[in-house]
């Protein structure tokens, strides 16, 4: 029997899930169906809405993955402020509640081509290189909050920091992209219709 | 777990934020699709650090700081699409032509301006405004 072969056998087949595995593949099928709905919805309200469910559904298989640390700062940041910033930015950019009949670009047939093409290729190579690699899913959570403190601030600490100021510098741009009044203003000359908004934004 | 679950999962949801960063027509729609593709990155990432038992554990470090620059990047991504909106009255990509390379691929197809708003439409004449403006301004950038 050839060591490939062996470790086949070895491993639990995909015929016999166990609980964990079951829960994953349906909350990701639960995920991958709201994020299709919201890459294709018309109302664009709903498609933020829509990408709230895969995000939570995603912070579920983190949970899963027995990474706890991160499927809670997915649930604070992902569907707490960004997709509060996105509806906030639907908003401040007069999107059309309802069905909007031009959500979608007349691309659409090449990029479902192409995203149709990149999904058969990358499902072909995963699935035929970690078709016998198992997970061990046992022992003490690898992501539980001690864990994830002792290794983020005893190994990246650096790093850690270097974010702390590239947030800054974020924060800095938004606040100079989104200011009223100064240069860009005059140049603008004030849309009339856009102007109300200026002052809900900061 | 077969590690194949959570990176077929992860493929199939970048390749669905691929389709709608390609297909979708508002920029903010766009923004989301993006965040699609980075959430695919960051299951990877739990993932394979889960399975390969990192003493550092760099994958759940690289997928914090993955999700701070996330959030990052929606904050200026959302101010530059409100920046344009202020100043064009529309947040569709395909009508930000300003830069290409010849003329005919810088004017808006005659179909797009029938579907607008009556905001956009307040807007127009300075939108025409800066039209000029902008094909002057690459005509004495292009020797």
């Amino acid at each position: 029997m050839t060591p490939a072969l062996a470790a086949a056998s070895a491993a639990p087949g995909f015929l016999s899930p166990t609980g964990v595995e079951i829960a994953f593949v349906l909350v990701g099928i639960a995920t991958l169906g709201a994020a299709l709905v919201t890459v294709t919805t018309r109302q664009l309200v709903h498609a933020a809405l829509w990408l709230i469910v895969a995000l939570g559904g995603l912070a579920v298989e983190y949970l899963l993955l027995t990474a706890e640390f991160i499927a809670w700062v997915q649930v604070l940041i992902y569907v707490g402020s960004v997709v509060v910033l996105l509806l906030f930015g639907l908003m401040l950019t007069r999107a059309p509640i309802g069905r909007s009949p031009d959500a979608d670009s007349e691309n659409r047939l090449p990029a479902l081509v192409v995203a149709v093409a990149s999904a058969a290729a990358l499902v072909w190579v995963v699935v035929d290189a970690f078709r016998t690699t198992w997970i061990d899913l046992d022992g003490p959570a690898q992501g539980s909050t001690k864990a994830t403190g002792s290794f983020l601030f005893r190994n990246w600490v650096l790093p850690f920091e270097a974010l702390s100021v590239l947030l800054l510098a974020a924060l800095v741009g938004a606040i100079v992209l989104s200011r009223k009044g100064g240069r860009a203003d005059a140049r603008a000359g004030g849309a009339p219709a856009a102007a109300p908004d200026r002052e809900d934004e900061r | 777990m077969h590690l194949a679950y959570p990176a077929v999962l992860a493929a199939l949801l970048f390749c669905t934020g691929l389709y709608g960063v390609l297909a979708r027509r508002n920029a903010i729609l766009v923004l989301m699709s993006v965040e699609l593709m980075l959430n695919a990155v960051n299951l990877n990432l739990v993932a394979f650090d889960v399975w390969l038992r990192d003493r550092l554990h760099s994958g759940q470090a690289l997928t914090l700081f993955t999700i701070a620059i996330a959030a990052a990047e929606i904050g200026i991504g959302l101010a530059i699409v409100l920046a344009v909106y202020r100043n064009r009255g529309s947040s569709a990509v395909d009508r930000l032509r300003d830069t290409a390379e010849t003329d005919e691929a810088e004017t808006v197809p005659a179909g797009d301006d029938e579907d607008d708003d009556p905001a956009d439409a307040a807007t127009r004449p300075e939108d025409q405004a800066t039209a000029p403006a902008g094909k002057a301004k690459k005509a004495e950038a292009t020797p």
